[in-house]
């Protein structure tokens, strides 16, 4: 649809993404290595259920639109817990890495939190399946025409671009709240997890009805964030306080043991 | 189909499969022809109703630049001078065409044909030059001579022309004069010619050391003359022979079309070089006994200036070519012989060279006249003092004064309607085959068209017969076979790829048989001869020559049998694909020697390297990259920038948000769950 409409979608669907890397991630170059990791790791999951659906479409039956349909859902799901899966195997990564950096570096203290590496990681995996979902599109996009000649709905771009920056922001908070019950040990967390994923995928079949896809997608959004907020530390009380803009040295005073 | 094979490009665009487009060809001073932007021209469809209706485009309608439909009624030099002069607004052009060719003719070759490059000029019959006696193409209106600096493509009424219409129809119309809403439909043309300014110009930048582009940017229109003698001529000896005296049977085997690759040629050239091959093959048995050699020679390129003519002219000149000049007779052209109602046919000469008496015409005349005697047709002269039409003839005339006649099936001016257009086609001279038969039941049939155009040939076999020195009380055994004369018509004009054709054809260019007529556009210079030139030669061998019983390893080395290779240069050896044999796919190929040869039909003017020539055709065609057409719909600008602008908000938004989140991360995320050193 030309040049304004590409950089439109683009800055829509890794606007979030590309502010967050820049203000928390850019400075500290072990969060970009563990960033790019986590990307690698989703490339692998995606590559691994890819390969899965695509041998079993050579040996499906082309013609019958029931059997492809089934195959989609089937590699959707298959690849939502392949992704899961190997969120899992990352973290078991990261912990045995988090070993050993504590043991060859001189501090006594880790030098990335747990915490912040679940951040990272989910962010990483947004950025990967952000950029698979919607590089393919941006290209289109740049072209003069747009979707509708066959009658399918205008707004294909949009809602893409749309869908995709839940999708990237959806990766993060899952990672937070993954790596945080996985240390905890809390596995219907875990669960809950694969669920909500599995769930928005799924609500992608609604396509191209995009309010029946957009709405929930980003109710879950909504719903997802405050979890993850919750579960990296975050309460109503301390955002009262960052609200009513009180510093730093008057919150340590103010400090009481708990 | 996998019905989720719809990829995001198919949901998008609709790629338009069999389009005509319309190139750039340069001369030594113009450029003519269209032209595309780089990435192609979009615009938004218009069907245009009527010439009123070209206003809505030019100047009132909204959503300029437009594309526009014209129906073949409406693709006349009028409104194409008026979309060329408003061409800010108009992004290209897309010819519909019609189904049947439009009754009152159409002719978009110029006026007065090679104008420049014929014998008439300011210091030879002056008062001829410029056809200020006879206006040969009085239909003709000159636009595939213009410049358009928009592409325009023809597409056939099809069922993707049906998709376009009905595309225009659900969003592009307006409707009671309201402005149409958007999304609309829109198409997008791409035809990039990498050549301009003129022949001199793309030729420097062909040159590797400037161009950036090593490939070139152009090439010379060029191909093969194909021409065969009935005695052997011993073609390593060039320059005058002593004792031989020629007479050529020219024809032409070009034409052309405004749109590119498109090239029917019935009248133009079909009807000549099917009349003269028939002539060769009823004049195979008789011309052992003529004391003159008769040079059968087919012209390529005499639609552009005379390109095979001017060529073989220069050659004979310049003592390059196995005769020369003073070798010749005298000629006889057989141009367009499509025979009309009343079966005249007209014996065109040239009046300057006739008041030389030592330029004998009137023999020539009066064979031709005794030729035709007892036939279906008459012969005449006009009644006029008139120039020669455009012919080949006119270029020999140019070095000497040699007696010659034209014929043609015009008195004055052409009766050609459809004169170097698309509609010069197998309809135009009524070869209706019936639809039910089948292709092979189709080339069995002989039509009224072929028997009249064997009358034709047979007039002329005779003519040189008699010309040639042959006894007239011989002369009713030569007869040219209607039979054959009807498969040649069917296989130029209807289908080249047939029973009686694939058994001639040379064995290594199958692969060329196609399920169409024949494309008479001479394209340019490269490994590949054009159509015609390959099927006159596969033809005429097989018609004048012999069998000759060796082996393909031999035939191809050109050899009688292993030792022997001195007929290289008087016999050319053709392996022939034969017929299919019985129960099987394999094929009796046999060897053909004939006295079939080709010659380089090439302008002088690029082996001079004269690109500026006025005497010689200095016509070249401008290389492209790719030529594809696609509609699509467009969203509106407005809706555009409101992506960029909510796109651009969110980037911001979240900077900002990001911003504060980040400075107060300490506080939003401190909980007193983890020790108060962590780094964060």
């Amino acid at each position: 649809m030309t040049a304004a409409v590409f950089f439109g979608c683009t800055f829509i669907a890794f606007g979030p993404a590309i502010a967050l890397f820049l203000f928390t991630i850019a400075r500290e170059p072990l969060r970009v290595i563990f960033l790019i990791a986590g990307a690698f790791f989703w490339l692998v999951s995606l590559l691994l259920s890819s390969l899965v659906w695509f041998i079993s479409v050579q040996i499906s039956n082309k013609e019958s639109a029931a059997q492809q349909k089934g195959l989609l859902i089937f590699g959707v799901v298959l690849s939502v817990l392949l992704q899961e899966t190997f969120r899992f195997g990352y973290y078991k990564l990261l912990k045995k890495a988090n070993e050993g950096l504590l043991t060859l570096s001189q501090e006594e203290t880790m030098p990335i939190s747990i915490r912040q590496l679940a951040y990272v990681s989910g962010l990483g995996f947004g950025f990967m399946s952000g950029a698979f979902s919607v590089v393919n599109i941006l290209a289109d996009s740049a072209g003069p025409g747009t979707v509708g000649i066959h009658g399918d709905s205008q707004h294909y771009f949009l809602s893409s671009a749309f869908m995709t920056m839940a999708i990237i922001l959806l990766h993060m908070f899952w990672g937070v709240v993954f790596f945080d019950a996985c240390e905890k040990r809390c596995w219907w967390a875990v669960g809950l997890v694969v669920v909500i994923h599995l769930v928005v995928s799924c609500l992608t079949f609604q396509n191209p009805d995009y309010t029946a896809t957009l709405v929930p997608a980003y109710v879950i959004l909504f719903g997802m964030g405050v979890w993850a907020f919750y579960t990296a530390g975050g309460s109503l009380r301390n955002i009262k306080l960052c609200l009513t803009c009180k510093d730093k040295d008057f919150l340590l005073s103010n400090h009481r043991p708990r | 189909k996998q019905i989720f094979s719809l990829t995001r490009e198919k949901k998008i665009y609709i790629n338009l499969n069999e389009t005509f487009p319309c190139v750039r060809l340069l001369n030594a001073t113009h450029q003519i022809g269209c032209q595309s932007s780089l990435s192609g021209d979009v615009g938004v469809l218009h069907l245009l109703e009527s010439e009123e209706n070209l206003d809505w485009v030019l100047r009132t309608g909204p959503n300029p630049p437009y594309m526009v439909i014209l129906e073949s009624t409406l693709f006349t030099r009028p409104i194409l001078m008026k979309l060329k002069n408003g061409s800010s607004r108009v992004a290209g052009v897309l010819a519909v065409q019609p189904t049947s060719n439009p009754p009152e003719g159409f002719s978009p070759h110029t006026s007065c044909p090679n104008e420049n490059t014929g014998v008439y000029s300011e210091t030879y019959g002056p008062s001829y030059a410029h056809c200020n006696v006879t206006m040969w193409n009085p239909l003709g209106t000159g636009i595939s001579y213009e410049e358009f600096d928009f592409p325009i493509f023809s597409v056939k009424d099809d069922n993707d022309t049906e998709v376009i219409r009905r595309c225009y129809m659900e969003h592009n119309r307006a409707v009671n004069g309201s402005t149409p809403q958007y999304p609309l439909c829109a198409m997008q043309l791409m035809s990039h010619m990498a050549a301009v300014t003129d022949t001199a110009t793309c030729m420097r930048r062909n040159a590797p050391t400037f161009s950036l582009a090593p490939d070139g940017v152009c090439d010379p229109l060029g191909d093969a003359n194909i021409w065969a003698s009935t005695k052997p001529l011993n073609s390593s000896t060039k320059g005058h022979k002593d004792g031989v005296s020629v007479v050529i049977a020219a024809t032409k085997l070009d034409s052309r079309s405004f749109f590119f690759d498109v090239a029917p040629g019935a009248d133009s050239a079909a009807t000549g070089l099917v009349a003269l091959l028939a002539a060769a093959s009823a004049l195979h048995n008789a011309t052992a006994e003529l004391n003159r050699t008769i040079l059968y020679t087919f012209f390529n390129g005499e639609t552009f200036d005379y390109i095979g003519s001017s060529r073989m002219v220069y050659d004979m000149a310049k003592n390059d070519f196995t005769v020369d000049l003073d070798n010749i007779h005298s000629i006889l052209e057989v141009g367009q012989v499509a025979l009309g109602p009343d079966s005249r046919l007209w014996l065109h000469s040239d009046p300057v060279s006739k008041r030389n008496s030592s330029v004998n015409v009137e023999t020539l005349v009066s064979n031709l006249q005794a030729a035709a005697a007892g036939l279906n047709l008459s012969l005449g002269e006009p009644n006029v003092t008139q120039p020669l039409p455009p012919s080949s003839f006119q270029r020999f005339l140019l070095e000497r004064p040699i007696p010659g006649v034209v014929i043609e099936n015009h008195q004055t001016s052409f009766t050609n309607k459809y004169y170097q257009s698309m509609f010069d086609n197998a309809e135009y001279l009524k070869l209706n085959y019936p639809p039910n038969l089948t292709p092979e039941e189709q080339l069995e049939l002989v039509t009224d068209s072929a028997k009249a155009l064997t009358e034709v040939a047979t007039t002329v076999a005779r003519g040189l017969y008699l010309q040639a020195g042959g006894e007239l009380a011989q002369m009713s055994r030569i007869q040219a076979d209607s039979e054959l004369v009807s498969k040649m018509l069917y296989t130029f004009l209807v289908r080249v790829n047939n029973s009686w054709f694939d058994q001639l054809v040379k064995s290594d260019w199958t692969g060329v048989l196609r399920n169409r007529p024949t494309n008479f556009y001479i394209g340019v210079t490269g490994q590949y001869f054009s159509e015609p030139a390959l099927m006159v030669q596969c033809i005429l061998a097989n018609l004048t020559g012999s069998i000759a019983n060796i082996t393909e390893g031999n035939c191809q080395d050109k050899k009688m049998d292993k030792d022997e290779n001195m007929n290289k240069d008087i016999y050319s050896y053709l392996w022939v694909q034969g017929p299919v044999r019985p129960n099987s796919t394999e094929r009796d190929s046999f060897c053909v020697r004939s006295l079939v040869r080709q010659s380089k039909a090439l302008s002088p003017a690029f082996e001079l390297s004269e690109y500026t020539s006025k005497n010689y055709s200095t016509w070249a065609e401008s290389r492209w990259s790719a030529i594809k057409g696609r509609i699509f719909l467009v969203a509106s600008h407005d809706l555009e920038m409101l992506t960029l602008g909510v796109g651009v908000g969110v980037l911001l938004m979240s900077l900002l948000l990001t911003y504060i989140v980040s400075s107060k991360a300490d506080i939003l995320f401190s909980s007193g769950r983890e020790p108060t050193n962590a780094t964060y």
